[in-house]
């Protein structure tokens, strides 16, 4: 039962989000709206209860296999694919090599930067 | 007398074989079984590798229910009749993400300022270059558009590119290579870089490769892995805040 309710609240919270989000019209999805509130719950309440732990490490545990059914629609796009292979797989690898490394960087900087103004 | 329960056998093989193959694929459950099948194998197959990036789950899963569908002659849209319930749980997913971020709240209010400037810059960067570069090969504005969440984690990608006009299930498709791509280009690029801290690290994975490098970082070290997650968590949102109103504002959309 705990997991049924654990999993009422996080779907409780995503109507949530979509009621709002489509209420607003906002560009935000509607389940990324039901977790910042969610998140912000927590904070108020400063603990998680049992069964929500409990159905979020269920679902989290194996988000990979919730990607596969939308992962398989590739299926449709093979010809998509097969024309753009090259600019495809090249601006995944460069855009991530740089991200990685950009991300990394600016971590490095500003954490550097407000530790020293923490110290001064 | 002998040759007789053969004979009922044959027959009773040859009358019911395609009917009961046309009733099952007709049903969802045969597409809800065959994703499940799939995916434990592949599991399988990906812990014996000790979780060797390459054997990703989802793409050998994804590989393993094409080839089926192509030699059973299914269609895509008699196995997702039954992939849907699977596909629905991505909602609720993400919405439990806000479990793991409020764990890692303290650590958050520590680094707030370099962690909220690295997030979005790093989410910027992300969807800009990957638009940039494959528009500068030729790309179409389809594939383009489907690029730019590719850095985000697959539900809100996905959400996103249907938003902006962009085919959800070819970003799922790249967002799974880049958290791919990611894992496995990580630890050399960071010795590269001589980054040594593990928070900066895991950072990086959460915004660059999401869930994918957010399980790769947790094999290196655990707060690593939580920081990859807590970028994870935070990029998601950061993606659906900035990247809509970045392509609206450079009229890609």
């Amino acid at each position: 039962m705990r997991f049924v309710n654990g999993f009422t609240v996080l779907l409780l919270f995503q109507l949530i989000g979509d009621a709002v989000a489509h209420l607003l019209r906002l560009s935000i999805p509607g389940a990324v709206l039901g977790m910042a509130f969610l998140f912000v719950s927590l904070l108020l309440r400063q603990r998680v209860s049992k069964s929500l732990e409990l159905a979020s490490t269920g679902l989290l545990s194996h988000l990979s296999l919730l990607f596969v059914p939308a992962g398989v629609g590739v299926i449709a796009q093979f010809s998509r694919i097969a024309n753009e292979w090259l600019p495809i797989s090249i601006a995944l690898v460069l855009s991530t090599l740089i991200t990685m490394a950009a991300t990394a960087a600016i971590m490095q900087v500003t954490k550097r930067f407000s530790r020293q103004q923490v110290v001064s | 007398m002998s040759h007789t329960p053969i004979a009922i056998a044959t027959n009773a093989t040859a009358l019911d074989f395609a009917g009961t193959w046309a009733y099952l694929s007709n049903s969802p459950l045969l597409g809800i079984t065959t994703t499940l099948v799939a995916y434990s194998l592949c599991y399988r197959l990906y812990s014996r590798s000790h979780q060797n990036p390459w054997l990703n789950p989802v793409i050998t899963t994804v590989a393993t229910i094409i080839c089926f569908l192509l030699l059973t002659h299914t269609s895509y849209e008699a196995y997702f009749a039954g992939g849907q319930f699977i596909h629905f749980l991505l909602g609720p997913a993400t919405v439990a993400l806000a479990v793991p971020l409020y764990r890692q709240c303290s650590k958050i209010r520590k680094l707030w300022l370099p962690m909220l400037l690295t997030l979005i810059s790093g989410v910027t960067i992300a969807a800009l270059s990957a638009v940039t570069i494959s528009w500068v090969l030729g790309a179409s504005a389809q594939t383009q558009l489907s690029l730019a969440p590719k850095s985000a984690t697959a539900p809100v990608a996905m959400d996103i590119s249907a938003q902006i006009g962009g085919l959800p299930s070819l970003t799922a498709v790249l967002v799974v290579t880049t958290g791919i791509i990611g894992s496995v280009v990580s630890t050399q690029l960071f010795k590269i870089m001589r980054i040594t801290d593990d928070n900066i690290k895991g950072i990086a994975m959460g915004i660059t490769a999401h869930g994918i490098g957010t399980a790769r970082a947790f094999q290196i070290s655990p707060e690593m892995g939580a920081f990859a997650g807590l970028a994870m968590a935070l990029s998601a949102f950061a993606t659906a805040v900035i990247v809509p109103s970045l392509l609206q504002l450079l009229g890609l959309i």
